[in-house]
């Protein structure tokens, strides 16, 4: 059990005491929390007093009335802010003003109840209150072990599933409320629209999987001698459909026998992934090779395009996880961000390296060493 | 062109770079009785601004730049300090990329009106949309 202490800033006795009673034996516990709050709570009549109190006893959760009879409670939560104390502030507040609340808002408070409250509504918002602290812990327990990255991970990678969702939600919605009329055909956009949608969702399940085993699955590493030309081949008849739609040649060039310890669909995920993004970021009409190489106990693949390309700033970004390069030129280019985090990700597991030049509007390089026995040089 | 045939319709400029929701925000703003106009990236909205003076804008806050809603807000509110705008985001808080509204720095050039969650109600968006616009129903 932890306790959450609270304080309560009003002139108003009577509201002072009334949250001392409807919080003294309430409890916050859900399942999906390791421990269960309880409450201690405190009370000041006016900001001055108030004041000196958070800096005795630093609450978590501050109630505070707005007018009173010093300084207000917009003050007390200037100070709060400044101060840059980390205590969660609830207004309570008898007009519910809309100008108060969207400037308390940008000062910071977190809430609002309105007065007079029934103790069911001081409650949920307490509860509410209580979960946002309980993810805060946790969060700052990550944080200390590592794991943050993880869970930040985690939530933009549920943003990136929910986008979608809600778009196919939102066009289910009007289909459901036969918003465009009774003719099926009026609905053929939307349609359309949830099918690429769903598209968009494999590719970044599919991806997803690739980064999974990259991350886990090296004790099940199958490592057999791979003949890399192979490899680009079937890369590149893969994407061939896509390249001959946007009117781009596709070349493989350099020694066809190079051949490299790994794992065979490792060496897929590489190819199928810059080759496809040297299609993708092209222009109508552009090219792209895939040369192939092999000196100094080391193999150069080196994939080049004549696209869009990119500035040294984005070319710093592109290897995170989601990071996707967004701007008027790749607009309508559907991916996930992930591709070239697992290419990195795959290249640094066999001691390789991966080295991007580009020039906007003229293409990337992108050039990926493999050692075949010592680091390469 | 379509603008005189509707005079009386105030015009609802909605920047986003998802192109789907962008078109469903379309139907329900239409469907409340307002004109919009559209564009999908900061830039294109900056251009559209330029010749275009809207009565409302609804912008996204993450499109070409992390923070480009409130880049636009800004250029808006320079350009036309009397039209009222909605910050409309997807982002939840805990997603931790999301942009600090409370930081400092931030406040002091974000001027935003209202700042609404992507999820809101039809009806509630309608509200929003007429509370700012002072229309009485």
């Amino acid at each position: 059990m932890s306790t959450l202490k609270i304080l309560v800033i009003d002139d108003e006795p009577g509201i002072r005491s009334g949250i001392s009673r409807i919080l003294r034996n309430f409890r916050v516990d859900y399942p999906f929390m390791e421990e269960a709050f309880d409450f201690e709570v405190n009370e000041a009549p006016t900001g001055e007093e108030g004041i000196e109190l958070i800096e005795k006893d630093k609450p978590d959760i501050l109630l505070l009335d707005n007018k009173l009879p010093g300084i207000q409670g917009i003050e007390v939560l200037e100070y709060i802010r400044k101060k840059q104390m980390n205590i969660i502030v609830v207004m309570i507040t008898s007009y519910a003003s809309l100008e108060l609340a969207v400037k308390a808002t940008s000062d910071g408070a977190y809430d609002f109840i309105p007065k007079p409250f029934t103790p069911q509504e001081l409650k949920s918002s307490i509860e509410n209150i209580t979960k946002r602290v309980f993810l805060k812990k946790m969060t700052s327990k990550l944080q200390e072990t590592g794991k943050q990255i993880r869970f930040q991970f985690l939530s933009v990678l549920s943003h990136e599933l929910k986008a979608p969702l809600n778009s196919i939600e939102g066009y289910l919605q009007m289909i459901h409320e036969r918003q465009a009329g009774p003719q099926l055909e009026s609905y053929d956009y939307m349609i359309d629209r949830m099918l690429h949608r769903i598209n968009g969702m494999r590719t970044l399940i599919m991806d997803l999987l690739d980064l999974t085993k990259v991350e886990s699955g090296k004790g099940k590493r199958d490592v057999k001698e791979v003949r890399l030309s192979d490899v680009a081949r079937t890369a590149i008849d893969t994407m061939r459909p896509y390249s001959i739609q946007k009117d781009i040649r596709l070349d493989l060039l350099g020694d066809e026998n190079v051949t490299v310890m790994a794992d065979n669909e490792e060496m897929e995920i590489i190819f199928n992934n810059l080759i496809s993004n040297a299609i993708k970021y092209n222009k109508t009409g552009g090219r792209v090779s895939c040369t192939l190489s092999e000196r100094d106990n080391c193999i150069e693949i080196l994939v080049e395009d004549t696209g869009i390309g990119m500035t040294t700033e984005e070319i710093n970004r592109i290897f995170d996880d989601f990071v996707r390069i967004k701007n008027e030129k790749t607009k309508h280019i559907a991916g996930t961000g992930l591709g070239l985090s697992i290419v990195k990700k795959l290249v640094d597991s066999y001691h390789g390296t991966i080295e991007v030049t580009s020039e906007p509007d003229l293409g990337s390089i992108f050039k990926v060493k493999l050692p075949t026995d010592k680091p390469c040089s | 062109m379509a603008k005189h045939m509707s005079i009386t319709k105030k015009t609802i400029l909605l920047v986003d770079d998802d192109q789907d929701y962008l078109y469903q925000m379309k139907t329900r703003v239409e469907s409340f009785g307002f004109q919009t106009m559209l564009a999908e990236s900061q830039k294109e909205a900056e251009d559209l601004i330029e010749t275009t003076k809207p009565d409302l804008a609804i912008l996204d806050l993450m499109m070409e730049n992390e923070d480009s809603g409130f880049i636009l807000c800004y250029k808006m509110k320079k350009k036309y300090p009397g039209v009222p705008i909605i910050i409309a985001t997807g982002v939840a808080a805990e997603t931790g990329i999301s942009f600090d509204i409370n930081d400092e720095n931030n406040r002091k050039w974000i001027r935003a009106d209202r700042f609404l969650e992507k999820g809101i109600r039809s009806e509630k968006l309608k509200e929003e949309i007429e509370l700012l616009l002072k229309i009485n129903n």
